[in-house]
């Protein structure tokens, strides 16, 4: 493990909404409930924050942290509106976490928020009807139409069907059941956890005979739209060991933050790779960490779909090169197994709300680290590992663990 | 016959048997079918046009049952490594949408077909893949 060096950077307070569908509030509602929840857990308030990240991906134009401010506390703070992507709140979290390691503040505020309502099928995109229909070229491809499922399909279920398929094409040894059994474990684990936006629990001929979305992957193996928030309290080490025993004693510290973009790779010029710079991140917060894979108690992945759960054992070296299907056929990925996987229920069952789903995976392995998980504790852990990967593309993996200040 | 546009531009129709274009970087030899600023992976600025093949094998590949409006569905998506390099996503016709006709590494080859026809006539033509046998 990493030595104390007095330049770490610790999680003092964390909380989560409850994710579903909130058709009554608003996102500054949300935002608003997980800020004030996690600066209650820290034991502190809006004027101990000397800078605030937030995260909303569909709303990045909007200035929501401003708009939280306005709703908590304006205290005249350094505020970062972040958008990455599916990475939105995890990067958040990391500009406070910068922040407080280049010496600007000592304390800091990260918060993930997003209201998905029922928004359908991401990443359609492309060209509709404008009345009269001329094709003209435009664009970088030159494309005269909508190319959607002409030349193809973009859309989310398909592209990370069809990154799950090139891994069993790649090494063999997975097919469709294996991808399903990923969406079986989650469905069960999220029913230990209520503040998940599903808690029901499926048979794996039920994910597997549920209507099929885009082969391998059927509505049961897809996260849901979500609408929820998430969010931490950041502070040095050295205003930690000047704060009370009992906020010391539930402080969990950040061993590594990750966050890297997609390298340059062949075939992803058709089908993001969403592969190499997630296996370059967890090189990275391994290497950083001083934390090997066989280390971790507990692992909250990006799930967004079955299909992507189980890539990521691979390229999070949970399992040996190849072997993620054998790795979900041995139960390892379970909350009883080798290494639990997506305690929560994952994004399959807890739900994506995309701008909080970087702080809530946060906020699940911080619970645990603290032993304050209740039904779905897993026992004695000490280390855990955040993992969040977004289109276009940027990952972040965050390394928590147990630890004496 | 009307006029026939390429949907997009890296599929050549106005020149010998239809075919797929790419930009290939000069120092690199990575491919693109985007128009470029310079090369991702290299970093140069030169680029050259390649003539890709027609023909391939099928890398990945999924059944869409839940697409976008006016898409008839189930239908392939696949990506397909070109012999001879680059690698395209493109639908793949000829074939029932089926995991137990559809496999990994089947050899396909290039095929066009109309996908629509626009207020002035014009057609697009459109690529995608099937079974080479």
């Amino acid at each position: 493990m990493s030595g104390d060096n007095g330049d770490n950077v610790w999680i003092l307070g964390a909380y989560m909404t409850k994710f579903g569908r909130h058709t009554d509030k608003d996102l500054i509602d949300l935002a608003s409930e997980s800020a004030l929840g996690a600066m209650k857990d820290a034991d502190v308030t809006i004027h101990d924050m000397e800078v605030l990240g937030c995260g909303s991906l569909f709303n990045a134009q909007a200035g929501v942290g401003q708009q939280l401010q306005k709703q908590i506390g304006q205290t005249g703070i350094p505020v970062y509106n972040v958008a990455n992507a599916c990475a939105t709140g995890a990067t958040a979290l990391r500009t406070v976490l910068l922040t407080i390691k280049a010496g600007e503040a000592d304390m800091g505020l990260a918060v993930g928020v997003e209201q998905m309502g029922k928004g359908g099928l991401l990443g359609a995109g492309g060209k509709g009807d404008r009345g009269r229909k001329v094709y003209e070229p435009s664009g970088r491809y030159g494309s005269v139409m909508q190319v959607e499922g002409v030349l193809g399909t973009g859309l989310m279920p398909g592209v990370f069907a069809q990154a799950g398929m090139e891994y069993a094409y790649e090494h063999g040894g997975v097919d469709f059941e294996q991808f399903a059994k990923v969406a079986e474990k989650n469905h069960a684990h999220s029913t230990l956890n209520p503040l998940a936006h599903y808690q029901k629990q499926f048979t794996l001929d039920e994910v597997m005979t549920a209507e099929m979305m885009s082969y391998p992957n059927t509505l049961l193996m897809c996260c849901p739209n979500t609408d929820g928030s998430a969010a931490v309290v950041l502070v040095s080490e050295e205003k930690l060991r000047t704060l009370s025993r009992d906020q010391q004693k539930r402080a969990v510290k950040i061993s590594a933050s990750a966050l890297t973009t997609d390298p340059w790779t062949e075939h992803a010029q058709v089908q993001p790779d969403v592969n190499t710079l997630t296996r370059n991140a967890a090189k990275q917060a391994y290497e950083t960490a001083g934390v090997s894979p066989q280390d971790l108690d507990l692992v909250e992945l990006h799930d967004c779909f079955a299909t992507a759960e189980l890539i990521h054992y691979d390229n999070l070296m949970l399992c040996p090169p190849g072997d993620a299907g054998k790795f979900i056929d041995e139960r390892g990925p379970w909350r009883d197994g080798q290494t639990p996987v997506n305690v929560s229920g994952g994004l399959i069952s807890k739900g994506h709300p995309i701008g909080a789903t970087g702080i809530a995976n946060v906020f699940e392995v911080t619970t645990h680290l603290r032993g304050e998980a209740g039904d779905r504790q897993i026992e004695g852990a000490k280390v855990g590992l955040t993992h969040v990967i977004g289109l276009g593309s940027a990952c972040a993996v965050h390394i928590l663990e147990k630890a004496a200040v | 016959m009307g006029k026939q546009v390429p949907i997009v531009d890296y599929l050549v129709i106005d020149d010998g048997s239809p075919h797929l274009a790419a930009w290939e970087s000069v120092d690199s030899g990575a491919l693109y079918f985007d128009r470029r600023n310079a090369d991702a992976k290299g970093g140069g600025t030169e680029f050259r046009r390649k003539k890709l093949a027609t023909t391939g094998k099928v890398r990945s590949f999924t059944i869409v049952n839940r697409g976008v409006p006016g898409i008839p569905v189930p239908y392939v998506s696949a990506l397909v490594d070109l012999d001879g390099g680059g690698t395209v996503k493109a639908n793949l016709t000829n074939t029932p949408p089926d995991p137990e006709h559809v496999k990994l590494g089947m050899a396909v080859k290039m095929t066009t077909f109309p996908a629509g026809t626009d207020d002035d006539g014009t057609e697009a033509i459109a690529f995608a893949f099937e079974p080479a046998s």
